[in-house]
């Protein structure tokens, strides 16, 4: 009797039309509770006919891990207060409720179910988005959902993206002219992902004409993706080339034009990458409305607290082993362990934390198979900008004028009036200041630790020597070129053959010329 | 009669200094061997307070054998050589009646002659390559069946995506290479080709990963891929923060993990890490009694002695409880042998059992020195805290000799008789 009735309604509901089929609690909880299979088998079903809005909720809240289950109610959490998903309403929270924990295949699933809801948002840019990827999951259980959407499609890059999931599925057609059909399609998205499919099918195909069009695409598109390739080891070097040069400026200053053989550069990048740490912090903590913004206050935070400490160094060590580089060598190795205990004291041996602003997290997709990440691509003008100041700074202004007059010819400068111990610290400063911008940039792509300085400062003076003492277009010329050619021998011999060859290169090369690419010429050379 | 005049002498002097030293120690001197300074500084420093936790909670509680616990703390410097000597030192010079200390493989081996040659007590708390068995160690981190392998398992079932390419990328040392080897062994008996594995390596302290993560994303166009990494402590940062960028998400391709655990994490913005995998004995967020109450105990104890970085966030990890287990197991086994003694330590010590934070109740093995422990595979979280998505259903008993490298059926599974 109650079957009858159950029938009954049924049919009721499925003689309105336009009714979307609503989320039921019993739908909601088997999406949320129980082994994988059992869950994405409920998703499926809850998705498979013009599923309501409340069902694209739910579903929304499973991937952003805002679902909690009891042992009969699936309920979503938010900012702590708990709702019922069938009917929207605002609940207590009860005790013993768990949160649901996806994995990846899960959350693989969960996010192809969306996709499969957005082909028809309103907004073309989500369509789009939902199009792209659903290709990666692309079946012949999908394909009526995606005639359906192509039926009322009318944005043309969405319409394309829907003919391409359309054409993967047709690729193993029957016919073998809806398979060239869909070869045909696919061509011309010549991404790695076509790339797996028509690979997939070559290796089952019979047909020769088939086989025969499907070698000749791979082929094509493997043209296309070369390019890509290539342009991606060009941008990796003169990437690393940016790091060395920001690096190795500081350097150039200090050990370049003042012969200061300073061995604790690189804690006084790290003291700018912990200056940084410390910006990030504060804004997290007073503004976190502007968090974004803290890495550009952070820069000249950066730059001053190393300059200071640069400063203080050059006043109180330095200054009294001028022309004494072997125990300069000594005295500063000695700082740099002083400075990475206090730092150890300070915060601690392990790494802190510094997080990429939202404006440099995830990257550019210039190709098919190259993203260019931001945080790259900033880094590469920031080591440039950098670059352009030190050389105003040294050829343009009256302190630059005074360093290299210092430097060329103490005696001289200093009877010509130039308060020359000024000048020196000055100058030690602005070094190290540079050397804070790059622990400041450091922060962005790697560890912030008390160690970070260690892991630069073999690389930052072998820039420095191999560019040239004492001229800062060798020493662009010198982090450039070694970053390619590292770049360049990592993708053919590996990581650590790769950084042997350099170090053999760098040797060979001071043998051979040991002024480095660009010496300096006149009488000052000698100095 | 010279001779006879000779021994005497010498064991009238040791018996008097037997009776010296039992009257003047109303203390056990124990070792912590760790390194505290150097790039090995940020894993270890956690582990040399825990082992200090350890003991001060043991001596509050009455000591061992009715005596005080007195740690003997040495900083190795991350310099190897350096830890051999201060072992020498620990077991000369301070008499300890064991040690608790090591992190990387490289210091183990280099402090093991040490301690064979003068017959005392090492505990090692971290997860190694096997392919040792000494009298004088017990180990109490995993033995590669016990990480590496179910992790590998794990990705080739149906939950774990079902990967069927591998990269197997590590820092060029002992222990990547090692493991590995055992991988790409265990990958062509699940008969995986050796096209379908790439293996790559790069320097200590490795800093720009474009190149590899390039490669990897290049790879992983030619079938559903995943990573195993034995990437060491400190150039995880750089690989999961180029690997995020470059957008290599874990539903497309799953790295896991055997030396990132919540430490490694404080250092990273685990957002974009989500979903990667770690496998590990233990994690933070197993929940259960005695890892609550253990995790209390250690927030207070940061928070009272104001550890840089632990007091405002304390973390547990999975060789910080091995620590823990190791030195409570000793104290059982010298109170069930009555005595100190190294020989008689080592003979009580198979067979103890201790519960552990991470839920399940640790058995040290009868003979071949390893805990028999429990696998634990967790995905990332935003919080920098793991979800536990596969466990073993009981402890599993260590190999130090892993079957998947030839001519280890022929070793046996126990120390070898000196």
């Amino acid at each position: 009797m109650t079957g009858y009735l159950r029938k009954l309604a049924l049919l009721a509901c499925l003689a309105l039309p336009g009714l979307s089929h609503a989320l039921a609690p019993d739908a909601a909880l088997a999406m949320a509770k129980g082994d994988s299979n059992s869950r994405i088998a409920a998703m499926q079903a809850a998705i498979a006919d013009d599923p309501d809005e409340r069902t694209a909720a739910f579903l929304r809240a499973l991937a952003a891990n805002e679902v909690v289950v009891t042992d009969d109610r699936a309920l979503i959490v938010r900012n702590g207060q708990a709702q019922d998903p069938v009917s929207g309403e605002t609940l207590a929270l009860p005790a013993g409720a768990e949160s649901v924990m996806n994995n990846n295949r899960m959350r693989g699933a969960i996010s192809a179910a969306l996709a499969a809801l957005d082909l028809f948002a309103a907004d073309a840019g989500q369509r789009l988005k939902a199009a792209q990827a659903m290709r990666q999951s692309a079946s012949a259980e999908r394909l009526p959902l995606v005639e359906k959407a192509l039926a009322q499609e009318t944005d043309s890059r969405v319409k394309q993206a829907l003919e391409q999931i359309r054409a993967s599925v047709q690729l193993n057609a029957e016919l073998p002219a809806a398979r060239l059909a869909a070869i045909d399609t696919l061509a011309a998205d010549a991404s790695p992902a076509t790339r797996l499919l028509l690979d997939e099918r070559l290796a089952a195909e019979s047909d020769d004409q088939v086989r025969s069009e499907l070698q000749r695409t791979l082929r094509k598109i493997d043209d296309r993706l070369a390019w890509g390739e290539r342009l991606g080891v060009a941008f990796t070097g003169i990437s690393l080339g940016s790091i060395l040069l920001l690096v190795a400026l500081g350097l150039a200053i200090t050990y370049g034009l003042m012969g200061v053989i300073n061995m604790a550069h690189g804690e006084l990048m790290m003291i700018g990458a912990y200056a940084t740490y410390v910006v990030q912090d504060l804004f997290r903590q007073y503004l976190p409305g502007v968090f974004d913004a803290y890495l550009l206050a952070a820069i000249p935070v950066a730059f001053l607290a190393s300059a200071l400490v640069g400063a203080i160094l050059e006043r109180s060590v330095i200054r009294f082993l001028y022309g004494r580089p072997l125990e300069t060598l000594l005295a500063t190795w000695g700082i740099s362990l002083i400075l990475m205990q206090l730092v150890r004291t300070v915060f601690g041996a392990q790494n802190v934390a510094v997080e990429n602003p939202s404006w440099m997290s995830g990257g550019w997709q210039a190709l098919p198979n190259l993203t260019l990440p931001y945080n790259r691509i900033i880094i590469i003008g920031f080591a440039f900008a950098v670059l352009a100041l030190v050389a105003w700074i040294i050829s343009r202004t009256r302190m630059g004028l005074f360093v290299r007059g210092v430097t060329q010819n103490r005696p001289i400068a200093s009877c010509m009036g130039v308060n020359t111990a000024r000048v020196d610290t000055m100058a030690f400063a602005l070094g190290s200041g540079i050397a804070g911008l790059a622990g400041c940039a450091l922060s962005q792509v790697g560890n912030v630790g008390p160690d970070l300085g260690q892991s630069y400062i073999v690389d930052s003076f072998m820039v420095v020597v191999l560019g040239g003492v004492g001229q800062l277009a060798g020493t662009v010329y010198a982090a450039l070129g070694l970053g390619i050619l590292n770049k360049f021998l990592e993708g053919w011999t590996g990581a650590v053959l790769a950084k042997i060859a350099v170090l053999v290169f760098i040797i060979a090369f001071i043998q051979k010329r040991p002024q480095g690419l660009f010496a300096m010429k006149g009488r000052s050379a000698e100095a | 009669m010279r001779h006879l005049t000779l021994k005497t002498l010498t064991a009238a002097l040791a018996v008097a200094g037997l009776s010296f030293s039992a009257q003047a120690a109303d203390t056990i001197k124990v070792g912590v061997l760790h390194a505290l300074s150097g790039t090995m500084a940020i894993s270890e420093t956690a582990l040399k307070d825990m082992a200090l936790m350890t003991i001060e909670d043991i001596n509050a509680k009455g000591g061992v054998l009715g005596k005080k616990l007195e740690p003997v703390i040495i900083d190795t410097a991350s310099n190897w050589p350096l830890a051999a000597e201060k072992a020498k030192q620990l077991i000369g010079q301070d008499k300890v009646a064991v040690t608790f200390g090591c992190w990387t493989s490289v210091c183990r081996k280099s402090v093991l002659p040490v301690y064979e040659e003068n017959n005392a007590l090492l505990f090692y708390p971290v997860q190694y390559e096997g392919e040792e068995l000494s009298k004088n160690v017990f180990y109490t981190g995993a033995a590669p069946n016990q990480q590496a392998i179910p992790a590998v398992e794990y990705l080739m079932s149906e939950d774990g995506g079902e990967a069927k390419r591998w990269v197997l990328l590590g820092t060029d040392y002992v222990y990547p290479r090692t493991a590995n080897k055992i991988l790409r062994a265990f990958l062509k008996a699940k008969g995986v080709d050796d096209k379908d594995i790439m293996e790559t390596y790069t320097p200590f302290g490795h800093s720009d990963y474009q190149t590899i993560v390039a490669d990897i994303k290049r790879f992983a166009a030619g079938g559903k891929t995943a990573v195993v990494s034995t990437i060491n402590g400190d150039s995880n940062v750089p690989f999961y923060k180029e690997l995020g960028n470059a957008g290599l998400k874990a539903t497309d391709v799953p790295v896991v993990a055997f030396s990132v655990g919540e430490e490694e994490l404080r250092g990273l913005d685990p957002k974009p890490l989500e979903g990667h995998l770690a496998a590990w004995n233990y994690f933070m967020s197993v929940k259960n009694p005695t890892n609550d109450a253990w995790i209390k105990q250690w927030s207070d104890y940061a928070k009272a002695k104001r550890l840089p970085g632990q007091s405002t966030k304390p973390l547990t990890n999975d060789p910080m409880e091995a620590t823990y287990v190791g030195i409570h197991m000793w104290k059982q086994a010298v109170e069930k042998a009555g005595s100190v003694d190294p020989d008689k330590v080592i003979a009580a010590m198979a067979g103890q059992s201790f519960e552990a934070p991470s839920g399940f109740t640790l058995t040290m093995d009868e003979k071949n020195h390893h805990l028999h422990k429990p696998v634990l595979i967790g995905e990332i979280r935003g919080d920098g805290q793991f979800n536990v998505v596969w466990k073993t259903a009981a402890p599993v008993k260590a190999q130090p000799w892993s079957p998947y490298i030839e001519g280890n059926d022929k070793k046996k599974d126990e120390p070898e008789k000196q």
